[in-house]
């Protein structure tokens, strides 16, 4: 929790890993991609505070003990969610598992829940593999990384003919969150990557499943939002917007989040640290204090209330993931989790996509 | 900074790089060398030009990749004195594809057999339909805070707004795209090519400006990132 001018944030940091990216676990004859994936992590680092970025020693594999004091200690959150990244076609234990985060969030119960995942690529037996990582792990939500490679292959869909079988899998487990984070790389190759109409197509296809956007999408932001504002049940998940820009690029953090705030709204997004891209203390302070500049170029974009930013900070995904609030940081109204329509006076829907 | 080595052939290598000039990263709609993308850029005496390309990221997506190396070797080969392009992307995850493939032009789906199912111009096409819908917002803007009403705006033509650099780049990217861009064409402008109506103007303006604001932004993590990875901090 965290506590500001008498007014308490109850703190679920939606997106977080548990990684080990360590020289050890760079799979033979594929080091030059592991090491590639987390100097490209290592690069984000540098977008934080100067006082918050570690060497790269450190950043390859943090302890137990960092983790709990740079979370939990210092960082203020009160429930974390791992979100699950394989990427065993670089990593030879995986880069950070469901086995390797569930064995810590085992040892905080209360305080981590952990994310499966699943790839239309791994066909029936994945599906075997899903049920029972769902009963091992108790499972609410999976990351889904569409641009993971994996034997030759560069990436897939979630409009898959498996991904389908994957996603009426979940609804019948009850994993109801659907964590998606889109990639530079997908077959075929000559289509854009990022796009996000397949997230649109199985949206409203499982209306009773959550689609939350990580990165909200980025590169795609205006993608992204053009389909957010048509589908009750997609979420921005704001995981590398706020400890990407807030610091290191001020005003084009509030010209996203004024963009964020009206085409999507503050009940449907949820804050994500990224640890250990950055740590969450400064993400916290930082946004508590953060106020849309009184500059005219954004005068027409939303103000953020005290309420704006307890529902950003936790009690949205709070009510995602059905996770108990302490009364005295509560608010009676978010509506997330809720099946609300979409502002139809915003979803011309003829004109919406660009270059459609 | 870019190293221009001056060769025996002294205008060649300002030429190269004024060539280099003219190549987008078609995600970003701005100039290579503007983003930092060209590392150097040299002419030896024989008319070779010899440019190094790098990128933000090892894993900056391939086909984007591939159309700035491809570009920037055509830009730089119709230089007059450059008799021979030796263009490579260095430090990209995809390197050895893409430099190979554009060095002997076979085009994309050749340089990534089995992986792709065509060329890209598609994928260059939504782009530069972004860079036209980002453009509305830096045109119209102005004229919005100067107090033009929606029905002027929808009345605009190109003819009518003032002269500037952004008009020009405007115009550019719709004849590109086959779109109108003479001094009678209609300011707004939906995705195809369709007239925006008064009513519509207020929230085609904001899709414009949020289109805006997600392409600039996409340029601010490639400056920063490419910043992180070669210039910042001392790692490793």
């Amino acid at each position: 929790m965290y506590e500001k001018d008498g007014e308490k944030y109850f703190i679920v940091d939606s997106h977080s890993h548990f990684w080990d990216a360590s020289r050890e676990n760079w799979k033979p004859g594929r080091e030059e991609f592991a090491k590639g994936w987390i100097d490209c992590f290592y690069g984000y680092h540098q977008l934080g505070p100067p006082e918050t970025r570690w060497d790269y020693e450190k950043y390859l594999k943090v302890s137990e003990e960092d983790f709990v004091r740079d979370m939990f200690t210092d960082g203020y959150v009160d429930v974390a969610i791992f979100q699950s990244t394989y990427l065993k076609d670089w990593y030879t234990d995986g880069f950070n598992t469901v086995e390797r985060n569930g064995a810590l969030a085992e040892k905080y119960p209360g305080r981590l829940i952990v994310n499966g995942r699943w790839d239309p690529r791994d066909g029936d037996k994945g599906l075997d593999q899903l049920a029972a990582d769902a009963e091992r792990w108790h499972l609410k939500g999976v990351k889904l990384y569409t641009a993971e490679w994996q034997d030759g292959s560069r990436g897939w869909k979630l409009t898959d003919p498996m991904s389908y079988r994957y996603l009426e899998k979940c609804q019948e487990l009850g994993i109801i969150n659907q964590h998606v984070h889109k990639g530079p790389t997908i077959w075929p190759l000559n289509k854009d990557a990022f796009d996000m109409s397949d997230v649109d197509q199985v949206a409203t296809d499982f209306p009773q499943l959550n689609f939350i956007v990580e990165h909200v999408g980025l590169p795609r932001i205006e993608d992204f939002c053009f389909m957010a504002v048509q589908e009750p049940n997609v979420y921005a998940g704001c995981s590398v917007v706020i400890g990407g820009l807030m610091h290191a690029r001020p005003k084009f953090f509030a010209k996203v989040m004024g963009e964020l705030l009206f085409w999507v709204g503050e009940d449907k997004m949820t804050f994500g640290g990224d640890y250990n891209i950055w740590t969450p203390k400064w993400q916290v302070e930082g946004l508590v204090d953060w106020q849309m500049p009184d500059d005219d170029a954004f005068s027409d974009y939303q103000r953020l209330t005290t309420a704006t930013k307890k529902k950003i900070l936790g009690l949205n995904a709070a009510k995602l993931y059905d996770i108990p609030v302490p009364a005295e940081c509560a608010l009676p109204d978010t509506s997330a989790g809720e099946q609300t329509a979409p502002a139809e006076q915003l979803a011309d829907s003829e004109h919406l996509v660009a270059g459609g | 900074m870019a190293d221009r080595t001056a060769g025996p052939l002294s205008a060649a290598p300002s030429a190269a790089w004024s060539a280099l000039a003219t190549v987008l990263d078609p995600e970003l709609d701005e100039p290579i060398t503007d983003l930092g993308f060209v590392t150097s850029v040299a002419v030896t005496g024989d008319g070779t030009a010899r440019v190094r390309l790098r990128l933000p990221t090892f894993y900056c997506a391939p086909n984007f990749s591939y159309l700035m190396v491809a570009d920037a070797y055509d830009a730089v080969s119709a230089v007059p004195g450059i008799r021979h392009a030796d263009v490579q992307l260095e430090d990209h995850h995809a390197a050895p594809e893409i430099n190979a493939g554009v060095a002997a032009g076979v085009g994309f789906a050749s340089s990534f057999p089995g992986e792709a199912t065509g060329e890209l111009h598609d994928l260059r096409r939504v782009f530069l339909s972004k860079a036209v819908m980002a453009g509305q917002d830096r045109v119209a803007r102005p004229l919005v805070d100067a107090g033009a009403t929606p029905a002027q705006l929808a009345r605009m033509t190109l003819g009518e707004v003032p002269a500037s650099v952004d008009l020009d780049r405007l115009r550019r990217r719709r004849t590109a795209l086959g779109l109108p861009a003479d001094d009678d064409a209609p300011l707004l402008l939906h995705p195809d090519g369709s007239r925006v109506t008064t009513e519509q103007v207020p929230l085609h303006l904001r899709r414009a400006r949020l289109t805006r604001v997600g392409m600039e932004t996409n340029g601010e993590y490639c400056r920063s990132l490419l910043d992180s990875r070669y210039i910042g901090v001392n790692r490793r």
